[in-house]
């Protein structure tokens, strides 16, 4: 659990961070949203001490951040930012094994775990574990770069726009990966993004930051649905609200009784998706199969159009 | 066809000087038409070989003492604690690069008495601007986000600076030091004048007898020096910039 309590920064005159308030549960993803110069990654830079606060508190599990030194501190916590930032003088396995080395890890160990994390982000670890980073291509570099972020197994990730500079089939996939990776190491996540599809799409409560200060701290849906300010408002784009309230559901949820023909929509897909499908293949309604590929029912056109509608 | 003719100059020219320095004799009839009433073609007052070997210590010795003061001096200027040192370590440095090194042996003399001690001050002083400047670009134009990931990492300010920031400004530092040995490499013969052993006592000589094949000799040695040496630190510079994945830039 991460508590941030009152956290100020300011640069001589200027406030970057007002008194920020939020806590962040374990085990969960939040995504904190807003225009350049809304103090989103100096908020970010604050948790692992990278940016020392003006005034106010973060406890990490119940401790101040600032009871041990700032690089123990740093150690303990996986940090991923735009462009990866890999170490291009050593080699994907080294840079990975950044943070075991750093705490004496013995060798063993860190042979297999970074064995692990590779294999996980699909690179062979023969293969691509003795190559320089500028031989490796964006996409590669880039679950090299979360790879070194969790090499320590770090209960707290930090990601500053780590999806930034992909293009977006890239960044679609790099974003299921972290999500599965979470999932299986239940890793606390909080990452900082300007795209609000990004931020409904990973986060399992938004932060919206504006000026400075955090407008808005909520589940997805409740932003999308009840906007704290305007500029949440414009932020989440009017015209992209219903389907990105409907991104949010799975079809699994939305399945009704009865039959359809045509291709059948797989379950966990989401209701966005679905809704394209069905526009798309001009059918009011699509079969939809289970994991396992039995049929669940169907999904229809009405019905979807029902739960894109605002949620009173 | 084109491409091992490089090779084959280099491979040539230290054919050449080893044979000039190791058996001057080989060469005299190429020389004698330089000379005048019968004066020796070769410089007899002395080893070619061994004023070589000198020549090229007094220059490692003041090149490694400038290379440590000033990558010392660029480390300590570019931490937060030393940033305010910045200007007065930039004019001290380029004060020793303006003071004419014949200038600092004549100050030095008087002080450190004659021989090879006046010549490595004055060649410590006239080396020391191009390794700072080059060790000082080098630590400052670091890729932000390579040096932000250390620090993320939780690399403390000494693991930063020797895992980090020294491997990846290596290159550049090493062209500084390439300069400063080709500096050093010519300057040290006006050593010769405190008497200093070095090349620059063949052409000294040949100087005050008026023969021209003394001077010819002495210059044409450190000459291919300079040229070999400046080549030989080039290709480890590139190496160097190809290890740390700076080739692109």
């Amino acid at each position: 659990m991460i508590e941030i309590e009152g956290i100020t920064k300011r640069y001589d005159a200027t406030t970057v961070v007002d008194n920020v308030s939020m806590v962040i549960e374990p085990r969960t993803i939040a995504v904190i949203v807003g225009t350049s110069g809304s103090g989103k990654t100096t908020l970010l830079r604050m948790i692992n001490r990278l940016v020392e606060p003006t005034s106010g508190i973060i406890k990490l599990d119940g401790a101040d951040n600032r009871s041990v030194p700032g690089y123990e501190l740093r150690r303990s916590i996986g940090y991923a930012i735009q462009g990866h930032g890999l170490f291009p003088h050593r080699t994907v396995a080294q840079n990975i094994a950044t943070v075991p080395v750093l705490l004496g890890w013995d060798k063993a160990r860190i042979e297999a775990r970074v064995d692990e994390l590779m294999t996980l982000y699909q690179l062979d670890p023969q293969e691509f574990g003795p190559r320089y980073p500028h031989e490796l291509s964006g996409g590669q570099q880039q679950r090299v770069g979360v790879a070194r972020a969790l090499a320590a197994e770090p209960n707290v990730l930090l990601m500053d726009e780590p999806f930034g500079a992909l293009d977006p089939i890239i960044r679609a996939k790099a974003q299921e990966d972290l999500l599965a990776i979470q999932k299986r190491f239940g890793t606390t996540i909080i990452l900082v993004t300007h795209d609000m599809e990004e931020a409904v799409h990973m986060g399992d409560k938004i932060a919206v930051m504006d000026g400075g200060k955090l407008v808005q701290y909520a589940r997805p849906a409740e932003i999308l649905a009840n906007p704290a300010s305007g500029f949440v408002e414009t932020l989440v784009g009017a015209s992209e609200r219903p389907f990105r309230l409907l991104s949010l559901g799975r079809v699994r949820d939305a399945v009704e009784q009865g039959s359809a023909e045509g291709e059948a929509i797989p379950g966990d897909a989401s209701q966005r998706d679905a809704l394209a499908e069905l526009l798309w293949s001009g059918k009011p309604a699509l079969p939809v199969k289970g994991a396992d590929g039995k049929p669940l029912g169907r999904v229809t056109v009405d019905g979807l159009v029902k739960r894109a509608a605002r949620p009173r | 066809m084109k491409a091992w003719l490089p090779l084959l100059l280099r491979l040539a020219l230290v054919v050449l000087l080893l044979a000039f320095i190791t058996s001057p004799g080989w060469f005299e009839p190429l020389l004698k038409p330089l000379t005048e009433n019968n004066a020796p073609a070769i410089y007899n007052q002395g080893s070619l070989l061994t004023l070589t070997l000198l020549h090229l210590r007094t220059v490692l010795i003041a090149t490694v003492a400038a290379t440590i003061v000033a990558v010392a001096l660029a480390i300590l200027v570019t931490r937060p604690a030393g940033a305010e040192f910045l200007p007065l370590s930039r004019s001290l440095v380029n004060i020793g690069q303006t003071f004419p090194p014949v200038a600092v042996l004549a100050l030095a003399v008087p002080a450190v008495g004659f021989g090879e001690k006046p010549t490595l001050i004055a060649l410590f002083l006239y080396g020391l601007l191009p390794i700072f400047e080059n060790a000082l670009t080098g630590l400052t134009t670091l890729p932000a986000n390579v040096v932000e990931a250390a620090r993320g990492a939780g690399m403390t300010g000494w693991q930063r600076l020797t895992k980090v920031e020294l491997p990846l400004s290596a290159p550049i530092i090493l062209g500084g030091i390439r300069l400063s040995v080709v500096i050093s490499l010519a300057t040290a013969t006006i050593g010769s004048t405190v008497a200093a052993r070095t090349l620059g006592e063949v052409i000294i000589a040949g100087l005050l007898s008026n023969n021209l094949a003394f001077i010819l000799q002495g210059g044409l040695i450190v000459a291919a020096l300079a040229v070999l040496i400046y080549d030989g630190l080039s290709a480890v510079e590139r190496y160097a910039a190809r290890r740390m994945g700076r080739e692109a830039e």
